[in-house]
């Protein structure tokens, strides 16, 4: 029996249409195309099938993020961080909470921590199922995405339980949480922990060793470490070329360092080394949950740190107590002068280094706050991976980058 | 213990470039460095170059502005980190409103590109020898750029949420 070729080689052996005389065709991809999945637009040279160089015009959905964010006091932010990458809101709140409490020297109790890294890997997790999940639609398998969904729905209504809120979720607090979380967080946690790992096998059985989704994904849109991290990338689409960074265990942040935890890394950097890393990632994500909640149930119900300056007091006491109701009065009006300093600090977001460069005057606002973005900056390394390959491998790429419109514009 | 590290950095910087480098540490962990801004390409090559420092990772390039800093208004952040020794560095480098020009390091870093578009787009800061120094992330129909302090988010005419009334 023959070795079957590959699509790779298949498509390589086809006439090609290079010749000099035929311009090439200006395509554009987006703004609004349904593949891109947000709203951005690349414009692609394209010879035939094949694209020759692609440009991405991004800022479609620009908010000013980091003008806004200097005039408002530093518990107004929050929900601006939300709508950076709004698939895994509650990372970028936790990180930009863990950024202030570096600026002001706050401690936070070990179970504190332990509630932000059991939410922090659900949101990672739920991030990881969209982005795995659109590639399965993008490579033509529209089931295997209905199929997860309905989880990624369920670590929502976890949200809800903690916060109110199910997509912005402005989770948290400077300091710690809201509220301690309830008795439905904890239920919910465990059925999701018990009943998701199987649903998850079923859809990665159905793409990890199907042949169209291999074809498709194998190849496709690699990249080698060293032009990785010269495009300054992070996260699983750096690690899927074979480079282990991630801050959870390079700068251990919120107690990571008391998980048991592994980091998948991939050889390749292609399209399906991504998918496998974050399949992996979700499964280390769900055994770092699984360890938080066993510890936060064991300890005391502690869910905020003792940081009267900074911390709302609880309401009923605002109500009835004098000092209460002003340091209540202080925090909302940004009336407690933070230290003068530049703080940066990063978490390890479900795209990558989720950087914040908050610098401080001792005013009320920030005088200057810098959101470094994992998706602004690697997609820039867009064109270089689709360059010589298919449009429809533009569209799978681009797809498991997972760049995130939110995210790319602030 | 502390105080060599920063020392050692300034010392392989110096013995690279020949230039005067006086690497700080801050009460956060991270090294800094000032650095005038025609050291800014010389000093980020040799610590990319660097196998034994190894800060060859661009995590961040951001902009700032300060109108009260006469002579130094424009600041233009680099954030550069060594993945293998865990260590990041923070270097700043100062110009004046009348020439708020750096050098590109997109020679070094491919990520500095749309980094320093950024850059330019919100503070008009000029990046010599950058490739394609276009607005990112505004249109490209804009005059002004917006980050600037000269702008305020806020009517600074009104008068209903003035300091003195909250006391300060």
């Amino acid at each position: 029996m023959s070795a079957m070729k590959t699509n790779q080689e298949f498509l390589a052996e086809l006439p090609r249409l290079a010749r000099p005389e035929i311009p090439y065709t200006t395509l554009n991809l987006g703004p609004t195309h349904p593949a891109t999945h947000g709203i951005f637009q690349n414009v692609l040279q394209m010879d035939g099938e094949r694209i020759v160089h692609g440009e991405q015009t991004i800022g479609y959905i620009h908010r000013a993020f980091e003008k806004i964010a200097e005039r408002r006091p530093f518990y107004q932010i929050t929900p601006l961080t939300d709508r950076l990458n709004y698939c895994s809101a509650p990372i970028n709140n936790m990180g930009w909470h863990l950024t202030v409490e570096k600026l002001l020297g706050i401690k936070t109790p070990k179970r504190v921590d332990y509630m932000r890294v059991m939410v922090m890997e659900l949101a990672r997790i739920a991030d990881h199922i969209i982005c795995n999940s659109i590639l399965g639609v993008d490579t033509g398998a529209l089931t295997g995405f209905t199929y997860v969904y309905q989880w990624r729905e369920f670590i929502y209504e976890i949200y809800e339980e903690i916060c109110g809120a199910r997509l912005t979720t402005n989770m948290g607090r400077i300091g710690g949480f809201e509220r301690d979380f309830n008795e439905i967080v904890f239920e919910k946690t465990r059925k999701f922990l018990r009943e998701f790992p199987a649903v998850w096998q079923e859809f990665e059985d159905l793409l990890l060793r199907n042949r169209i989704f291999m074809d498709r994904t194998m190849e496709t849109g690699a990249i080698t470490a060293e032009r990785a991290l010269n495009y300054g990338m992070t996260g699983p689409n750096l690690r899927a070329c074979g480079v282990d960074y991630d801050l959870r265990v390079h700068e251990p942040y919120c107690s990571y360092e008391d998980f048991d935890f592994q980091i998948p890394i991939g050889t390749t950097g292609d399209t399906y080394d991504r998918f496998v890393i974050r399949n992996e990632e979700i499964r280390q994500s769900l055994s770092i949950v699984r360890q938080a909640l066993d510890r936060i149930e064991s300890m005391e119900n502690v869910f905020h740190a003792d940081e009267e300056h900074y911390y709302l007091p609880p309401k009923q006491e605002v109500y009835r107590n004098m000092e209460a109701l002003i340091y209540h009065f202080k925090i909302i009006m940004g009336e407690i002068d933070p230290p003068v300093g530049n703080v940066y600090h990063a978490v390890e977001g479900a795209n990558g280094e989720l950087g914040f460069y908050l610098v401080s005057d001792g005013g009320r606002t920030p005088f200057r706050l810098h959101f470094r973005r994992p998706c602004f900056i690697y997609y820039q390394a867009f064109p270089e991976m689709v360059r010589g390959q298919l449009l429809s491998d533009a569209i799978v790429v681009m797809s498991s980058l997972n760049v995130i419109a939110g995210e790319l514009d602030a | 213990m502390e105080d060599n590290k920063a020392g050692h950095i300034g010392r392989v910087l110096h013995n690279a470039t020949g230039l005067e480098c006086t690497v700080t540490q801050d009460a956060y962990g991270m090294f800094c460095l000032e650095l005038p801004v025609n050291q800014i390409y010389a000093t980020l090559l040799a610590l990319y170059r660097d196998p034994e420092l190894g800060f060859n990772f661009l995590t961040d390039l951001c902009g700032m502005h300060d109108p009260d800093l006469p002579g130094k208004e424009f600041c233009v952040v680099y954030h550069v980190q060594s993945m293998t020794r865990r260590e990041r560095l923070r270097i700043k480098a100062y110009a004046s409103q009348d020439q708020p020009e750096f050098p590109s390091v997109t020679g070094i870093y491919a990520t500095a590109n749309w980094m320093e578009r950024e850059t330019y787009d919100f503070y008009g800061i000029r990046f010599l020898g950058h490739p394609d120094l276009r607005r990112i992330l505004n249109m490209d129909e804009m005059v002004d750029f917006p980050m600037r302090k000269e702008f305020p988010l806020e009517d600074p005419l009104r008068e209903d949420k003035a300091d003195y009334q909250f006391g300060r």
